[in-house]
């Protein structure tokens, strides 16, 4: 009697812990399909500085090519700003302006580095800095986006 | 006893009263720095250009920090430069 006991307090415990294992087993699943169906897009901000030598149309040529390999690579684009020639604080590969970009967009983390490759090998590309932004950040551009509106709707007027 | 309290100064003792420093960023309700926000950015440089210390600024540490970042993101796209003279007196 006593043995027959023993098993099957083993096989009981035997049988919840199997339980337990199925249980954590189908809740790893949930999960993981809801990560799957939510991929995480970032938020960056990317500012470029093209060489002064370019003329109008060149630019807006490397600006229409950074455009759309970020599109290509499913991006999406929030916002872009053309901030023209400026003069930089100090020289540059013998340069004393250039022409700024900015891109705000959304997308996967992996495309930055592929983004950022394209920068290296263009050689019209002076500087590039790209930053992802928090949810400060996102505020922030939004507020100044709706200034720069603001402000050249009262230019137009 | 007496005497002691009677004491003159020549000179009237410098009691300075400072007003006390404090972050603007906190007080004004900022969360966010821009680093491409050049002008704001030369606030928190000396003339030659170097980050001022948190002891001048009154700034807190949370956004020294951030003011650091952007001042360093802002030099990198040469928006501020890295050393100069009379930084201030160009504007």
């Amino acid at each position: 009697m006593e043995k027959k006991q023993i098993i099957k307090k083993y096989e009981d415990k035997e049988n919840c812990i199997k339980k337990k294992c199925i249980f954590a087993a189908q809740n790893y699943n949930q999960i993981y399909k809801q990560k799957q169906s939510t991929i995480m897009l970032n938020h960056y901000e990317t500012v470029f500085i093209m060489t002064p030598v370019l003329s109008d149309e060149q630019m807006k040529e490397t600006v229409k090519k950074f455009e759309n390999f970020l599109l290509e690579k499913g991006a999406e684009i929030v916002h872009q700003e053309n901030w023209g020639l400026r003069k930089l604080e100090y020289p540059i590969a013998k340069k004393t302006s250039g022409f700024y970009h900015l891109f705000e967009f959304k997308a996967e983390g992996s495309v930055v580095k592929e983004y950022e490759l394209q920068y290296r090998r263009d050689e019209k590309i002076m500087r590039y800095l790209t930053v992802a932004l928090d949810k400060h950040a996102i505020a922030y551009s939004e507020k100044r986006r709706n200034l720069r509106k603001e402000k050249e709707a009262t230019k137009e007027q | 006893m007496a005497q002691q309290t009677d004491i003159k100064y020549l000179t009237p003792i410098a009691v300075d009263i400072r007003k006390k420093k404090y972050c603007r960023f906190k007080k004004s309700g900022i969360k966010y720095i821009d680093y491409k926000d050049g002008e704001f950015l030369k606030r928190f440089v000396n003339e030659q250009g170097r980050i001022l210390p948190r002891r001048l600024t009154g700034t807190s540490l949370k956004f020294q920090k951030k003011v650091a970042q952007a001042v360093k993101r802002a030099r990198h796209l040469a928006l501020l430069p890295f050393v100069t003279d009379n930084l201030k007196s160009n504007q």
